[in-house]
């Protein structure tokens, strides 16, 4: 399983880089939301993969092998909400360079060619 | 019982921004004086709050000068807890200032232009101070968000296509660097199994080599964020064109967010790889050090480039992180102590000469200076005129003087601080070790912090005589009170430091020996006890 998910994060930050470096502010935005997929599931696999198991009670004389780590997901509940919201911010930002300058490049103005 | 309300005013710069900030939204628009008094009875709290802390740490209140507050009552690696020792309180009392000054500035135009100006201001305060106070790795995180979500708005105000066009970058530089901060923060946590900085301090000395190495790789990524938004090269790029675009009293506190980049590395790296940290030790201060240098250096040849002033007061902030990134980079208290010193003079100085340069704008004729130019690249002598002895009015007088007084510090020329400054960092530098020579690192770095006052310099005077001098002044310029006063209070603070340099540098001192000795601050954290349950609340 440790596999599958280091691939897939891979792939999604590797697609994530490659549209962060295009041109348009669609593609860029595209590439920030693959990117904060990425890191979250990174985080979510910084406690371990472990599946089908409840996290750590308060419970006494536990073997803390059986459960899983709950701070990451706490943490990716934190980080997905803060990125949400960024990335939210940033569509309004690229709506209103597109409205104030007419194209919708990230410099503002089309690439003299 | 008295004790506990003193504990409770550690977590209150963050809560009266923050309060104060959500207060200002219900009175967007209308009322303007309301809503200014309002943000600047917040400020001057938030000052009056410092100064208490100030006195708390100075006093020994606390054992080992270090407050602990133990957010919710959970004991320290659990919970997350605020700390304040002398290098926060530092901080937290340049914030206010600079918050106070830029404030003021904004109460005569900028803070009627947008709607939600007041409220930003203070969130930004709010990120800040959390920044400065917080003793956990993720609650920083949480910290630079809130503070950059509320920069992201303050940059965009006074909505124009170069401000949205410069946004849009500073956005996406910076939702990178917060994916990069969560990557390094969750490889910090696989590594250590704890967010709280000081029990990773503890924990570093005896990992395991496997887990040494992640923690190395997870710190060195958290660096490429802190780099970043401190601006060093090659992660630089984004500085000019975002300090330039910005609002005059925004682009002030923006040279201080610069700075929270620089005070993130300066803490967690005195702390988790400082000399007790077994074979972490010193981890990756290379890299920094020659970072640093040719931050410098790039700094000093955007000097040479930049004919707008705002340019030259960015890369002029891009040299003073340069500076500051190299010279802490030795680890060692009396560097430190000195780039505390340099940290409080050019942060100042920068941040009145972005004030200034909206003013300075006011008597610059574009089509004359333009005219200034083109004569000067082909050597056009002027006809010498009859000097007639025309009385200089008070406030271009006042403009020319308080430029004097920016180009002076950001220069590092003498009377002022930054001459201070530059002499305090040369001194240790040079005395750090009798034995042992200084060797070429760090005869580099003494070079290019001359050369780059030379710069400096030849930068600021070639655009003061352009300005004040070359070109005949359009218009007598119009200053109100209120603007003029917050640049002049920032070039006093900076008048103030040379004047009182000795008690300001043994503060200073102090601040950087207790850096370096984390063992003080890893105890004080892990050891802080919940409040007992006293049993009289319901």
């Amino acid at each position: 399983m440790e596999a599958i998910l280091a691939i897939s994060i891979g792939v999604l930050f590797g697609s994530g880089v490659w549209l962060i470096l295009r041109p348009r502010t669609f593609q860029v935005i595209t590439g920030l939301l693959l990117l904060s997929y990425a890191v979250n599931l990174f985080i979510f696999l910084m406690g371990r993969a472990k599946l089908n198991q409840a996290p750590i009670t308060l419970t006494e004389n536990i073997d803390p092998s059986q459960f899983a780590d709950p701070l990451p997901q706490a943490l990716v509940l934190t980080a997905i909400v803060i990125g949400f919201a960024s990335t939210a911010l940033y569509l309004v930002v690229l709506l209103a360079s597109r409205g104030l300058t007419g194209t919708d490049h990230v410099d503002g103005r089309e690439s003299a060619q | 019982m008295m004790e506990q309300w003193i504990t409770h005013l550690i977590v209150l710069p963050i809560l009266l921004p923050m309060l104060c900030g959500a207060l200002l939204i219900l009175f967007s628009r209308r009322n303007f004086s309301l809503r200014f008094a309002i943000s600047a009875l917040s400020t001057a709290a938030q000052f009056v709050i410092a100064l208490c802390l100030l006195q708390l740490v100075e006093k020994n209140y606390w054992t080992g000068d270090i407050g602990v507050y133990l957010a919710a009552n959970w004991v320290a690696p659990f919970g997350i807890a605020l700390v304040v020792d002398r290098l926060a309180v530092l901080m937290l009392l340049l914030t206010s200032v600079l918050g106070i000054g830029a404030l003021c500035y904004s109460a005569a135009r900028w803070g009627r232009v947008g709607v939600h100006y007041f409220s930003l201001f203070q969130f930004l305060l709010m990120g800040l101070n959390g920044a400065f106070l917080t003793g956990d790795l993720f609650n920083l995180f949480v910290f630079f968000e809130v503070m950059l979500a509320a920069s992201y708005g303050l940059l965009l105000h006074g909505y124009n296509s170069t401000r949205v066009r410069a946004g849009m970058q500073f956005i996406v530089v910076n939702l990178l660097c917060s994916s990069l901060f969560l990557i390094g923060v969750a490889l910090v946590y696989a590594a250590t199994g704890t967010l709280n900085m000081a029990d990773i301090a503890a924990r570093t000395p005896s990992l395991p080599a496997s887990d040494r190495q992640l923690l190395h790789v997870g710190a060195a990524i958290l660096a490429v964020a802190f780099l970043t938004k401190s601006a060093i090269w090659p992660l630089s790029f984004w500085l000019p064109t975002t300090y330039s675009a910005a609002s005059p009293p925004v682009a002030a506190m923006l040279v201080l967010v610069t700075k929270v980049g620089i005070y993130t590395v300066l803490r967690l790296w005195s702390l988790i790889f400082s000399g007790e940290a077994g074979e972490s030790a010193g981890f990756g201060t290379t890299v920094l050090l020659w970072g640093g240098v040719i931050t410098i250096a790039f700094g000093l040849i955007g000097m040479f480039a930049s004919q707008e002033p705002g340019r030259l007061a960015s890369y002029s902030a891009i040299i003073s992180s340069g500076t500051l990134l190299s010279v802490i980079s030795y680890g060692q208290a009396s560097l430190t102590g000195a780039a505390l010193f340099y940290l409080l003079s050019s942060t100042l100085a920068v941040a009145a000469f972005m004030l200034l340069i909206e003013l300075i704008e006011r008597i610059r004729n574009p089509a004359a200076a333009m005219l200034a130019l083109t004569m000067e690249a082909f050597a056009i002598e002027d006809e010498p005129k009859e000097s007639a002895g025309v009385a200089i009015p008070g406030a271009l007088a006042f403009l020319g003087l308080a430029f004097a007084g920016c180009a002076l510090l950001m220069a590092g020329l003498p009377p002022l601080s930054g001459f201070i400054a530059k002499f305090t960092i040369f001194h240790a530098l040079l005395t750090q070790n009798a034995q042992a020579a200084l060797g070429y690192p760090g005869w580099t770095l003494i070079i290019l912090i001359v050369v780059s006052g030379l710069a400096s310099v030849i930068a600021l005077m070639r655009f003061g005589v352009r300005t004040f001098w070359a070109t005949p002044i359009a218009k007598a310029p119009h200053l109100q009170a209120i603007e003029a006063a917050p640049i002049f209070a920032l070039l006093l603070i900076c008048v103030l430091f040379t004047v009182q340099a000795g008690p300001l540098k043994r503060y200073l001192d102090r601040t950087a020996a207790s850096l370096h000795e984390p063992q003080q601050y890893i105890h004080q954290v892990l050891s802080q006890p919940a409040v007992p349950d006293t049993g009289d609340t319901p």
